[in-house]
């Protein structure tokens, strides 16, 4: 009886192999049916309602939605010089969190990859996986206190006549830093280990010192890791607006978009059509130049 | 790689530095979570163990806590899912389109969260009529994690020859049994790995959850979020943010063995040998 239904079982599923033996394409498109099915119905369509509703509007005395077709959205966004300096804002920010994110992390990437020792470079993984496991909120918080009056940051340059930034752009800029490095050291540090050490004592070998070795070796090797992680940081300081307001009076994308969710849905729709376009843009870019494969 | 001393002392204040930006506030942080003040003034005027047992004792936060764990491993499970069998399809199969697959699985966690949030609330509320619960944000979560188990699983493919997995076919064993055999123990450490990055990411994430979440559900982020600006609940936040500091602990503990069977951050890129090289030209 046993043997039996383990025989049956068997064949049955020799069947489901015969159907998909040689087939290649049955035996892709099965795999892909489910995560095509999800990304492309839930997510990109979401995405293609939010660009519909960028066309709605508001009537302006009920309120209501109006579901009919106006570029009045854009044209706003287009004329009225506030968002443009709020999208002129967020992008600045995001670009300097950026640039910062990649000169801190490199060093601190290298050192794990290249330099420290097996144990120095375990503690160093753990050391930078441990705050990316801290909540976001709670580093904000302690950002905040550190920037208040009767902060940290205030009681330790005091001594030396100095006063903190307070909240404002440059605390935006400083706090973004912070939470986003990690974001940018790992995919840098795994990069940098990609190289193989070979190629550096090649370089050393020809006579390259270590600054050429750097410059013509490790830099252009691991300049698709830093692509990479700079996806992240930019597109996280682009769409954060918590952090905003939590250390500076400015208004990001981030905000604007929240404020008018409720009440100007379309407004916040075609607002929202700005960073996925940078982003597309962005990643585009970020393809050519290898970074995906380092994500 | 052999360094000047120069450039070996350079490299390493840097380092210093960057360590120091990263642990800093953390450490004020978990100052502020002795602080026997309700005031968050510096220095603290004195401090006290009161906030911990007071934390573990509230209520909405271990109720917020366990939301956020069921979240995070339902998403974790959606993702692995979906991850795993788009990786097979695009590292083993050539079909047209392959080259958007990549593009397609990273577009959620590329886009600002603000986006995928609004996107995924329109179509939800205004598009499906289904109102917002703990699925939605499970929903909205899965989407984002996908990547990660898709690129650790990916990369870890690409290095597997598909030679072994036709010597089993050849061999007799059915598609199944290949997979259980063959293909699975070899990916598992980037499955692993994986995991836990999509697990990290569903559970401290914020934006997305605000506009995915039913009324009446808390996930700890959001439990934080609505405690934030309350002085009197401000201590037991801090305190709150402490734990789960300390239960990370065990998270990273994982990965950090996940990656040391395999050599790489992100779950096994470069190998052991590797390492062992790297050890042996390190600066003494």
């Amino acid at each position: 009886m046993t043997t039996e239904t383990v025989v049956e079982r068997r064949s049955a599923g020799r069947k489901l192999a015969g159907l998909f033996h040689g087939r290649r394409r049955l035996q892709a498109g099965t795999l892909l049916a489910g995560p095509l099915a999800w990304l492309v119905v839930v997510y990109l369509g979401s995405l293609v309602v939010l660009l519909v509703s960028a066309f709605w509007s508001v009537d302006p005395l009920s309120g209501e939605l109006v579901q009919g077709f106006t570029f009045e959205n854009f044209e706003l966004l287009w004329q009225e010089s506030v968002y443009g300096d709020v999208i002129g804002r967020t992008v600045l920010v995001a670009a300097a969190v950026t640039v910062t994110d990649a000169l801190l992390a490199f060093p601190i990437a290298f050192y794990m990859a290249k330099i420290a020792s097996r144990r120095g470079k375990a503690l160093l993984v753990v050391a930078i996986l441990l705050p990316l496991w801290s909540s976001y909120l709670v580093k904000v918080l302690s950002w905040r206190t550190m920037l208040s009056n009767g902060g940290v940051i205030n009681w330790a340059l005091e001594p030396l006549g100095l006063e903190g930034p307070g909240y404002g752009l440059t605390a935006v800029w400083l706090v973004m830093s912070y939470l986003w490095l990690p974001y940018m050291i790992l995919p840098i540090y795994a990069g940098l280990e990609r190289i193989p050490d070979s190629l550096l004592s090649a370089s050393e070998d020809l006579g390259g010192r270590p600054l050429t070795t750097f410059r013509r070796v490790i830099l252009p090797l691991s300049f698709p890791a830093v692509v990479a992680g700079s996806i992240f940081t930019f597109s996280l300081t682009l769409g954060d607006y918590i952090t905003p307001r939590l250390v500076s009076n400015d208004q990001f994308i981030g905000n604007v978009i929240f404020n008018n969710i409720s009440t100007n849905l379309p407004l916040a729709s075609a607002l929202a059509m700005v960073p996925i376009v940078v982003m597309i843009g962005y990643l585009l870019v970020a393809r050519k130049l290898g970074a995906f494969e380092h994500v | 790689m052999r360094l000047s001393r120069q450039s070996a002392l350079v490299l390493r204040v840097a380092v210093g530095f960057g360590l120091a930006f990263i642990y800093i506030p953390l450490g004020v942080l978990a100052i502020y979570a002795f602080n026997a003040s309700n005031i968050l003034e510096w220095p603290p005027p004195g401090l006290t163990l009161d906030w911990f047992p007071k934390a573990l004792e509230d209520e909405s936060a271990r109720q917020a806590f366990t939301t956020s764990l069921k979240v995070a491993a339902a998403a974790t499970a959606i993702a692995l899912l979906l991850g795993t069998l788009a990786s097979l399809a695009v590292a083993r199969h050539r079909f047209f389109g392959r080259e958007t697959i990549s593009f397609l699985v990273i577009l959620p966690i590329a886009l600002p969260g603000i986006v995928t949030g609004v996107a995924l609330n329109n179509t939800f509320t205004q598009v499906l009529g289904i109102d917002l619960s703990l699925f939605t944000v499970i929903v909205a979560h899965a989407t984002f994690c996908i990547v990660v188990v898709y690129n650790n699983v990916v990369a870890r493919l690409r290095r597997v020859s598909a030679s072994f997995e036709e010597a089993s076919a050849d061999l007799g064993a059915d598609p199944w049994q290949t997979f259980r055999f063959v293909t699975l123990p070899n990916m598992r450490s980037a499955l692993g790995a994986g995991a836990l990055l999509a697990f990290a990411l569903s559970f401290d994430e914020i934006i997305v959850t605000i506009f995915t979440l039913g009324a009446g559900e808390e996930t700890l982020p959001y439990w934080i979020f609505t405690n934030l600006f309350r002085p009197r609940q401000l201590p037991i936040v801090n305190a709150v943010a402490v734990i789960v500091v300390l239960l990370s602990i065990i998270p990273v503990y994982f990965a950090h063995r996940l990656t040391r069977e395999e050599g790489g951050a992100t779950g096994g890129r470069g190998g052991r040998g590797r390492e062992v090289e790297a050890e042996a030209t390190a600066v003494p």
